[in-house]
């Protein structure tokens, strides 16, 4: 019963990617002007075009070519930049690797202090923590992120509390590891953006569990109160908050874009941006269907997770 | 007759060693300052069962959550003393620091929700949520003797104490077994007193029996007191020694239940006893005029006195105090004693009308998937009767409802409205038969857009069937408004400024406005209080008397059968068992089912039970 | 004590109401930050609106050196190439408001009825269709918008319109969400059971029970609406120079943040600004559907 729920998902989510993949293929073949005439320029002529086509195997069905092209990503194999003509791959993985430290380093952060906020805050429901914390809370939530970066550059990049690089942009040959500090900005802009929705929701689903009827019950069985709290109504409220979670690193992904914009971190958002100004077909291609992926494998590991810490699901 | 005010004293308890509880003067106000409930005190002595009866705002559930020193939803115990026996000597529940009511609360009087399955937690096994009740109260008990426990007290509420059992979760199993779950868990640890809130509700008469009977069996075996709150006054007779009745946030009567339902002395018991059906001959039903007052909105003196036949300028005065008129038997009237409501004559039973079939149904068969819910159901309605559909839960009595006014589809041969045939969709019928079958739901709550006022209520129907100016269409609605003994003003209203039975009015008055022929009536007073069921009873009576409607009847209630129907319909597992006239099926059931539904309502029936327990326990 | 015939029950003496909707939001306009919230909002669209008018300089006409210090001439300073900055900022609100307002209605009406007849359907078209969304939500917003931008060119229309249909799976969630419990209830059968048209039914017995909650959500539509089109603004996937637009300015003079941090500031402040007094409207109307103000339970 649980594997075979998990079995379901499972296939779900390779559907989910499956579709999505044939939007990705569809949006980036209905354009005007083909890859074959963007590489060659204005001034090709139509018989060079047509052979760099057929060399491409753009002269094929698009079926084939979709399932040649979904066939090859699976396999990391995702052609070759239209640019550099160096394989995508190669290309998008260290700017991959960069995006997953961000994404790790912010949720680490950002999911256990949301949660403890968001726990503090309904311990202490109606009182002066809460109403402050929460004002705080619901102001924040209305700013875009790069608002929340420009004033984090202002502060402590320029004269005021000039401590951090303003921009992300890794000097040549050197990796992530030897600049840490370039990583402080965006993460805490990421933070401040995920922090409000995730704290007011945890928020919520622990006043709802300590309103119900069970943490009721439990109260009158005489269950001291650390344990009604710890056993019953944090037990209970693990599932929104996994969900959301799952949400919300799927959000980090694509506000990542805009974020790694501003800091100029060279994560697979600026990728996508130099691609996107360079008409850089493949590359569009395999980035976004990466981001796609990330957004369904986080909401499925949310789903599994949430049938195993939920008995009714597990049968 | 002792006139001491009920303040100064708690009622008589004749060893006070016996006491379990006590509770003097309790008082729970809103915030708002108005108070939910006042003046309460009553005692529990060990081994006890005291019923709490009331109508919805009676307080008395809010009197029962005050026992373990609890409000709900903002309310705040402001008042009175809860004293409870422990073994260290008695301790006032309210008066206690934080930690000393957790260690009250469980070991001294424990809890039994009302619907075990929202208040077991879903994530604990049944093992961890028994074990957690025990080592809430005593940390260092060894594991073995935990485990002994536990098999001891699943075993005294009749559940399986194996592994594979206790590993379950809530979900794992039947409601009558989450229940029994629920009992066990506030038995386990031997608390002086129990609070039982409606523990009932919800089961169907067989499983609330048993459970009923588990509950009586374990507060005589080990001498808990418990306090049972329930509507039914039914369960009280089964269940208690002692009675007290509430009214309005005030106890107005408390006594020995036999006397108490013998010679009701306050207007208000008087008028419940005599608004609930009875089994065995059909009873003229009473209901009462009027609303309870609201708190902030009570009357200055007694606050029954607006609703009340016998209340003079005096009633009217000053608040009322409870008085002992009788050894152990207290009332809250000035006018004690005096009979406001006769004990209610015997009617005649309807008797089976002679007259031409008007619907009639043959091999009706419904499934939902691969379940099939009625298997060839035949019968025929007589114009003009009330034709009761009676049955258990999943006999299929609600399909069978729902497929006459065509939101179920039927496969078999089907329904003939009039010798013409019916299609299984209400949207395939014509335009007159859906007008002339018109249906009322269970819940008048969830049958009323909330959004909608009640003339956007009606108003759908009336553009459905009928054309006409905004006069006749107003018109129109105070005409029905007024046959279901609702005002012109009610139109303005939404749903959730009227009440239960206001709302139950204003559902039966949509059906009415397409002037149908037949109504289909589904459990309609299921969710009402006792004596708002009785005034829609007698309604529906007085409609299928004056203006001819035929009525189907579905309920499990068989002495509201007895009260309202002229034939009864018995169906079982989606067949019919047996149809016949009221008083011969009722009286004489011939179908092995129709004999164990009615043995099974007669143990729940108020009459019966009131005789057999007057005969079991001769007054002391 | 009277029998049923005169146990008549008429209207209970209380005050006629409004309709359920009115008195959801009079209840909500009553509320601290609702009012704060509108206030901004105003002030907001009123700089939007009136602001070319007020406007010293032609928003493109360059009137001194880059980056020139506020002065008696040009309050604000100039931009990155010259321009007045506070003639900018006057007329470069309207692209953000009306884009963002436009973009949000567009996700609450196709996710509003992708929601209900989601939730209506009580076959496999229900379940396709919210299955369709979860596709549509694995794009995140920025990233469609920048895949459909690079492909089609950045115009105006286009990116509402992107931007729009990327609200559409949460507009759509959140409707099915609430509406599938209201479609359950008796009300909606008996209706049916009159044959009332489906779409009378959805319209007349389920819409305004959703009514709250949904305009709870678009409020929220709108908020990341105008984040996300002016984060798009702010990597110059918006409107195009010359015009002026709050997030144009800011990708414009992003170069000098550290000596002239007004030509960003000012421009992100407004937006941020913008998008704070819709979401103080949201929560305080969100707030009389969910009570804030709850009480623990439980406890003396």
């Amino acid at each position: 019963m649980l594997w075979k729920t998990v079995f379901k998902r499972v296939v779900l989510g390779l559907c989910t990617i499956l579709a999505v993949s044939v939007v990705i293929f569809a949006a980036t073949n209905i354009i005007p002007g083909d890859a074959a005439r963007a590489i060659l320029g204005r001034a090709a002529t139509d018989e060079a075009v047509a052979q760099l086509q057929a060399e491409m195997g753009l002269d094929r069905p698009l079926a084939v070519q979709f399932g040649s092209w979904l066939w090859g990503f699976v396999h990391l194999d995702m052609g070759k930049s239209l640019l550099s003509g160096s394989s995508v791959w190669e290309l998008i993985q260290p700017r991959l690797a960069n995006s997953l430290i961000l994404l790790l380093v912010t949720s680490c952060i950002a999911i256990p202090l949301s949660v403890i906020l968001g726990v503090l805050m309904a311990l202490r429901a109606g009182r002066a923590f809460d109403t402050v914390a929460n004002s705080i809370i619901i102001m924040m939530a209305g700013i875009p992120e790069f608002v929340v970066g420009i004033i984090l550059i202002l502060v402590f990049s320029t004269h005021l509390l000039p401590i951090l690089p303003p921009t992300s942009m890794l000097p040549v040959g050197e990796t992530l590891a030897q600049n840490l500090s370039i990583l402080v900005l965006p993460v805490t802009t990421l933070v401040a953006a995920i922090l409000p929705y995730l704290s007011r929701l945890v928020r919520g689903t622990l006043l709802d569990a300590l309103s119900s009827e069970y943490v009721v019950t439990a109260r009158l069985k005489g269950v001291r109160e650390r344990d009604v709290i710890i056993r019953h109504a944090l037990r209970n409220s693990l599932v929104p908050a996994i969900q959301a979670s799952a949400l919300s690193l799927g959000y980090i992904l694509g506000g990542a874009v805009v974020v790694e914009f501003v800091f100029q971190y060279p994560g697979l958002g600026t990728a996508l941006r130099d691609a996107i100004a360079s008409r850089d077909l493949f590359v569009i291609q395999g980035v976004v269907l990466i981001f796609a992926t990330g957004y369904v494998v986080f909401n499925l590991v949310a789903d599994v997770l949430t049938i195993l810490v939920t008995p009714r699901l597990r049968g | 007759m002792s006139m001491q005010p009920s303040q100064d004293i708690a009622p008589a308890v004749s060893n006070e060693s016996d006491c379990a509880l006590r509770v003097c003067g309790l008082r729970v106000e809103l915030p708002d300052g108005g108070d939910i409930v006042a003046d309460v005190s009553f005692d529990i002595r060990r081994g006890e069962v005291l019923g709490l009866v009331g109508e919805s705002g009676s307080g008395k559930t809010t009197v029962a959550m005050a026992l373990l020193g609890f409000a709900r939803g903002g309310a705040r115990i402001t008042g009175g003393e809860i004293w409870v026996t422990t073994p260290a000597g008695e301790v006032d529940i309210l008066a206690a620091d934080a930690e000393t009511l957790r260690q009250l609360r469980g070991a001294a009087v424990a809890y039994v929700p009302q619907d075990p399955a929202a208040a077991l937690n879903p994530a604990m096994r049944i093992r961890d949520q028994l074990a957690e009740a025990l080592l809430a109260h005593l940390p260092n008990l060894p594991r073995a003797e935990i485990e002994n426990r536990i098999a001891d007290a699943m075993a005294e509420v009749g559940l399986p104490r194996t592994d594979a059992f206790l590993r379950r979760y809530p979900h794992q199993m039947s409601g009558g077994q989450q229940q029994r779950i629920g009992i066990a868990m506030a038995f386990i640890i031997r608390p002086a007193v129990i609070v039982l809130d409606e523990p009932t509700t919800g089961l169907d008469v067989t499983t609330q029996n048993r459970i009923l009977e588990v509950v009586r069996h374990l507060c005589d075996l080990h001498r808990i007191g418990a306090l049972h709150v329930t509507h039914d006054l039914s369960v009280i007779s089964a269940l208690a020694d002692r009675i007290m009745v509430m009214y309005s946030g005030r106890s107005i009567e408390v006594g020995r239940v036999v006397e108490v339902f013998d010679d009701p002395r306050h207007p208000y018991t008087q008028a419940l006893l005599n608004a609930v059906p009875e089994l065995q001959r059909r009873n003229a039903l009473v209901s009462i005029a009027g609303h309870p007052a609201r708190p902030n909105q009570r009357p200055a003196g007694c606050f029954f006195a607006p609703r009340c036949a016998l209340a003079d300028d005096q009633c009217r005065a000053a608040p009322v105090a409870l008085v002992e008129d009788a050894p152990g038997h207290f009332v809250r009237c000035l006018k004690s004693g005096a009979t406001a409501t006769p004990y209610g004559k015997t009617l005649p039973d309807h008797s089976t009308l002679a007259a031409p079939t008007i619907l009639a149904a043959e091999g009706l068969k419904v499934s939902y998937g691969p379940l099939n819910v009625l298997n060839g159901v035949t019968f025929e309605v007589r114009q003009g009767e009330c034709l009761a559909i009676v049955g258990e839960s999943g006999s299929g009595k609600s399909t069978l409802s729902r497929t006459i006014v065509g939101m179920v589809e039927f496969a078999g041969k089907g329904l003939t409205l009039k010798s013409e045939p019916l299609a299984p969709l209400a949207r395939h019928r014509s335009q007159a038969q859906r007008q002339k079958i018109q249906y009322i739901f269970q819940s008048p709550f969830n049958s009323l857009n909330p959004r909608q006022s009640v003339e956007a209520i009606l108003g759908l129907v009336y553009d459905t069937f009928f054309t006409g100016t905004a006069q006749d269409r107003r018109a129109a609605f105070v005409r029905v408004l007024e046959q279901v003994g609702l005002q012109e003003g009610s139109l303005d209203l939404f749903p959730d400024e009227l009440s239960g039975g206001e709302r139950q009015r204003v559902s039966i008055a949509r059906a009415l406005l397409s002037d149908p022929e037949i109504l289909v009536c589904d459990e309609v007073t299921s969710a009402l209080d006792v004596s708002v069921q009785a005034a829609i009873i007698t309604l529906l009576g007085r409609l299928q008397q004056e203006r001819g409607l035929t009525i189907l009847f579905v309920t499990h209630d068989l002495a509201l059968v007895r009260n309202i129907a002229n034939r009864v319909l018995v169906l079982d597992h989606g067949i019919v068992a047996e149809i016949g006239d009221v008083g011969q099926i009722i009286d004489h059931p011939v179908h092995p089912y129709t004999r164990q539904l009615i043995q099974n309502a007669l143990e729940a029936d108020l009459a019966h039970r009131a005789m057999t327990s007057t005969n079991a326990q001769p007054a002391a | 004590m009277a029998d049923a015939a005169s146990g008549a029950v008429g209207a209970s003496p209380r005050a006629r109401s409004g309709s359920a909707l009115t008195k959801t939001l009079r209840k909500a306009l009553g509320l601290r930050r609702t009012q704060i919230g509108i206030g901004i909002t105003l002030v907001i669209l009123l700089l939007a609106l009136v602001g070319p008018f007020l406007a010293p300089y032609e928003p493109s006409a360059f009137i001194a050196k880059p980056f020139a210090k506020p002065g008696p001439d040009y309050l604000l300073g100039t931009d990155v190439r010259g321009r007045d900055l506070l003639s900018r900022l006057l007329h470069g609100g309207l692209a953000v408001v009306w884009m963002s307002v436009a973009a949000a209605t567009i996700g609450m009406l196709l996710g509003g009825t992708v929601g209900l007849l989601a939730a209506y359907s009580r076959n496999w078209f229900g379940e396709f269709l919210m299955r369709l969304m979860d596709v549509f939500l694995a794009l995140p917003t920025i990233i469609m918008v920048l895949m459909f931008v690079s492909l089609l060119g950045a115009q105006q229309w286009l990116i509402v319109l992107l931007v729009g249909v990327s609200q559409m799976p949460q507009v759509a969630r959140v409707t099915q969400g609430v509406a599938a419990d209201i479609v359950r209830r008796d009300f909606v059968l008996f209706a049916e059971a009159l044959n009332v048209p489906r779409y009378k039914i959805l319209h007349r017995e389920v819409l305004p029970n959703v009514m709250t909650p949904l305009l709870v959500e678009y409020g929220i539509r709108i908020v990341w609406a105008i984040a996300g089109i002016a984060a798009l603004s702010v990597m110059g996937y918006g409107i195009q120079p010359p015009d002026a637009d709050w997030g144009l300015i800011i990708n414009e003079n992003r170069g000098r943040l550290a000596t002239r941090p007004l030509g960003v500031l000012a421009p992100a402040l407004l937006i941020a600004l913008f998008a704070l007094g819709v979401n103080l409207m949201a929560e305080g109307l969100s707030s009389t559907v969910s009570g804030v103000a709850r009480k623990r339970s439980g406890q003396k």
